[in-house]
């Protein structure tokens, strides 16, 4: 099957392209930008004019609940949704029940996400047993299973000797450790950034240096191992820079930063808005300023949805007893133009850090049009205004603070791997 | 939503008492005037006014206070109100029963008022968010975020004996981080216009970006107490040395224990005052707590009126919502 | 509109009754209880006409009103102050204008919560129809006669005069 995608601004960060052309793609790979080759003629036209045509996003760390919590989110809703919302591939997190801390879980979740027809689903297996902290998991097991990486998610290991070895035997098994770094004593207690906001509600705090601390550690460590690390949702300024000089020793170290981290501070959760309950948490303006440059200058990556959705149970009680995390899909695009708009860094940038470096960072093909390239791509308009209501919410997650609130950008369609996985009824 | 958007009807009365942070000056005088004609009422044979005859208040406490909960208890009963206790840590939720549950079925027995105590900060916020609109909520302490009857009645003791709040220097010592009295007492202070408000204590007991609220931080109780009009001492927890905030209770009297010989260096008439249960020999000497500049135990008659004084007024303001 | 009494002879001629019947009642000892406001500046002017020395007590009734549910609570009024011990005593509860008689309903409600009074005797100042309540004074200045939707309302306290305001139908 040979597609013509006709006509749209064509977004393609890898080759520096940005600029109306057509994308012409054969099999489920990418042919061209531009003229045909010769002799090409399209068995089907996309006629994307006045659309933007971009690669297809990767949320390095969806929480999709299943198994364990189908009230919160199933597998197929969730990929279906992330389709809906321009995500072509995104990786599931290891928290559920059970953790996936063994192949058998794996397979499960890629069998439901197989038949769903959404988004592809990749997994990330545990890093230690149960998200415990105490035995490593079976990471080899896991690999050949085809977790793409290993993560603790925000269970901080307290034991650095746990730590050490766990990341030591990741890089034997050459797996990548995803880390979300927090130092466990303390960020035990705490709900909230620790300072102004926490002092006047009085939630128990997580400090900065919890996160620069966990940063610093883990670093040291995997520099040692040889483990190849990612720091997913960092929320501190002060996290960068180690990351960055670790960088210009040569270390293998990759860093994303959440959108929302990019969009919210600890003050907009007001009196108790429990949908800014998030971990980590929102932390000051500064940091939010320091985080966006960061994406800008490419200190950070990659910018990830981190997607929680929740049950409406899960956030209706006072806040220090909700549960932490925001249903991110369904807005992702529009609030990602926002901040184009706002400044904070190009559109090229926005969406290299949305796809071309996750891919990067996942060791995987994509995120770009090279000749060759899987046909994930995502197609939108830029211009579209809607409102967010429980009718266009697609993923389960209500826990969103986007309610009533108008969009601009909108998804028109989603391929992946040559399959038309989303197209919006006109 | 501020806190203030919730507590007040669209005319700006009091609908709910959650926080004082974001309540005017004028409504916490109000507050203060209302506490003074309610506070005869308990000298006369009969302590008790027909005013909320027929009413329900609810104590919800969520956490175990045996004080807070009879004061309010004895507040509605003055007023007449019908009065249900239930301690809901004991039953529903260690059950499992959410809290919006609870609520439900408590909304079903028909009270006009929650008074709310639970160990966690937002907590009488949130209920007040999800009350059918003919509840109101009273805040009896959440968490460490306020404990606003207990922040009014420490301001009507202040101004009963010492009237004019905007000349006053007011130290607050102790526990000020695990403090939701420490918190209504600097909003109602500040508010009604105290310009030299200090907390003391060690660093660990200070929590951060505390000056934001208008507050001065001394760390040495000598200075932070220094001629000063009014000291509030605040009850330190045994806990606090478990989690390695302080060395020993032995060590925080000799550094922050208020004695006769400290007081000596606030203001020959300063008064002093604890919102209970004291801790003798650790945040307080005897000799202050029982002698002549204490105030203690006018704090907690004068608590009987404050609260009278609140639930007439928000749910006076309800049959007026109502008549409207 | 101010009407034409002459407080003053009203005030004098209540005073004369009043003692008549303390005297009747061999009381030798009353103590003189205002509800505010304007049975306040009634009963002031009473007590320099008997001469009594004590202190007067003030009522305010707004903690024992029976229409709570309609108009909530009044921010500004004054505290009830009965500076004596009820108990035994023998009262005069002065108001300005006995209308419903609930006003005296809540008012003897309230003494009741200080104490035990071994009697009540009531003065008012104008008696107007339209009582809801089987309550009557003892010694009345005058009866009103008032239309329909007119009010009365006592003003003071300087100089006592009354005035009839009508509201609109």
């Amino acid at each position: 099957m040979r597609w013509q995608i006709r006509g749209g601004r064509v977004i393609d960060p890898a080759n520096g392209h940005d600029g109306v052309a057509d994308l012409w793609l054969e099999d489920g790979r990418v042919l061209a930008v531009g003229r045909a080759p010769r002799g090409l003629k399209a068995d089907e036209v996309f006629n994307a004019n006045g659309l933007v045509v971009a690669p297809g996003f990767v949320d390095l760390g969806s929480h999709l609940r299943e198994p364990g919590f189908a009230h919160k989110a199933t597998v197929a809703r969730e990929a279906r949704a992330a389709a809906a919302s321009g995500f072509t591939t995104v990786c599931c997190t290891p928290d559920t029940q059970p953790v996936i801390d063994n192949p058998a879980v794996v397979e499960h979740i890629l069998k439901h996400a197989a038949s769903a027809g959404g988004a592809r689903v990749l997994v990330l297996g545990a890093l230690t047993v149960g998200l415990a902290g105490e035995v490593l998991a079976e990471m080899h097991a896991l690999k050949a299973a085809g977790v793409v990486g290993l993560s603790n998610l925000d269970r901080a290991i307290k034991d650095t000797a746990v730590l050490k070895h766990a990341l030591a035997y990741a890089a034997s098994a050459e797996l990548t450790v995803i880390s979300q770094p927090e130092d466990y004593w303390l960020g035990r207690q705490g709900q909230v950034h620790e300072g102004a906001v926490s002092t006047r509600l009085g939630i128990p705090g997580i400090p900065a240096a919890a996160e620069v601390i966990a940063v610093h550690r883990e670093l040291t460590l995997a520099a040692a191992a040889g483990a190849r690390l990612h720091f997913s949702r960092l929320s501190a300024a002060d996290s960068v820079k180690p990351i960055v000089e670790a960088r210009r020793r040569g270390q293998a170290v990759s860093a994303d930063v959440s959108l929302a981290h990019l969009c919210f501070t600890v003050d907009d959760i007001g009196h108790y808005d429990p949908n800014f309950h998030l971990r980590p948490p929102l932390r000051e303006k500064t940091d939010r300023k320091a985080l966006a440059k960061a994406v800008a200058t490419g200190a950070i990556d990659a910018i990830s949805a981190g997607h929680e959705p929740h049950d409406v149970d899960a956030k209706a009680a006072p806040f220090g007893l909700t549960e932490p995390g925001m249903s991110t899909y369904d807005t992702f695009l529009p609030v990602l133009l926002a901040q184009v708009a706002g400044g904070a860094f190009d559109l090229a940038t926005a969406i290299g850090a949305a796809s071309l470096r996750p891919h990067q960072i996942l060791g995987r093909e994509g995120g770009h049009f090279s000749p060759g390239a899987p046909s994930d791509l995502c197609i939108f308009d830029p211009t579209r205004r809607w409102t967010v209501t429980d009718d266009t919410l697609l993923s389960s997650g209500r826990n969103t603070p986007y309610f009533n609130h108008a969009q601009t950008g909108r998804v028109v369609a989603t391929m992946v791997g040559g399959e038309w996985v989303f197209q919006a009824s006109v | 939503m501020s806190a203030a958007d919730i507590q007040l009807d669209a005319q700006g009365r009091l609908r709910h008492f959650i926080a004082i942070e974001g309540l005017p000056r004028a409504l916490l005088t109000q507050i203060l005037d209302n506490a003074e004609r309610f506070a005869p009422v308990g000298d006369r044979a009969v302590k008790k006014v027909p005013l909320l005859r027929g009413r329900t208040v609810a104590n919800l406490f969520f956490e175990p206070s045996t004080r807070t909960r009879t004061t309010f208890d004895l507040a509605a009963k003055r007023l007449s109100a019908d009065v249900l206790n239930l301690n809901i840590e004991a039953s529903s939720t260690k059950k499992g029963e959410s809290l919006a549950d609870t609520l439900r079925n408590l909304e079903a027995m028909q009270c006009d008022m929650f008074v709310v105590r639970h160990q966690v900060s937002g907590a009488a916020h949130f209920i007040a968010q999800q009350v059918a609109p003919h509840i109101s909520v009273i805040n009896g302490g959440d968490g460490r975020h306020e404990h606003p009857t207990q922040g009014m009645l420490d301001a009507f003791t202040i101004r009963r004996h010492k009237q004019d709040f905007t000349r006053l220097s007011i130290a607050i010592v102790g526990d000020v981080a695990h403090s939701r009295v420490a918190r209504s007492n600097i909003q109602a202070l500040k508010t009604l216009g105290v310009p030299d408000l200090r907390v003391v204590g060690p660093k660990t007991l200070i929590p951060p970006q505390i000056e934001a609220q208008g507050v001065q931080v001394f760390d040495d109780l000598d200075e932070g107490i220094r001629d000063c009009d009014v000291v509030i001492t605040l009850r330190l927890q045994q806990e606090r040395m478990q989690s390695a905030l302080l060395p020993s209770a032995n060590e925080y009297f000799r550094e922050y224990g208020l004695t006769a010989e400290r007081l000596r260096l606030a203001k020959p008439d300063a008064i002093v005052m604890h919102p209970g249960p004291i801790n003798r020999g650790v945040e307080i000497d005897s000799a202050v707590a029982d002698g002549v500049q204490s105030v203690i135990l006018q704090q907690v008659t004068y608590g009987i009126a404050v609260r009278m004084a609140v639930m007439a007024m928000i749910l006076g303001n309800q049959a007026l919502a109502g008549a409207a | 509109m101010s009407t034409q009494f002459d407080i003053d002879a009203l005030l004098n001629t209540m005073a004369a009754q009043l003692r008549e019947r303390l005297d009747h009642a061999g009381i030798s000892n009353p103590a003189l209880v205002g509800i505010r406001t304007g049975g306040v500046w009634v009963a002031e002017r009473l007590r320099g006409l008997l001469g009594l020395d004590e202190a007067l007590g003030e009522l305010n009734i707004a903690f024992y009103r029976d229409d709570f549910s309609r108009i909530g609570i009044h921010p500004t009024v004054e505290p009830s102050v009965l500076p004596f011990d009820v108990d035994g005593r023998d009262l005069v509860l002065v108001d300005d204008i006995l209308y419903t008689g609930r006003t005296v309903r809540a008012a003897m409600n309230e003494i009741f919560d200080y104490g035990r009074p071994r009697s009540i005797q009531l003065v008012v100042l104008f008696d107007r129809s339209g009582r809801e309540l089987p309550i009557e004074a003892q010694v009345v200045g005058a009866h009103l006669s008032l239309r329909a939707g007119e009010h009365a309302k006592l003003a003071g306290p300087s100089s006592l005069h009354l005035e009839i305001h009508r509201t609109r139908a």
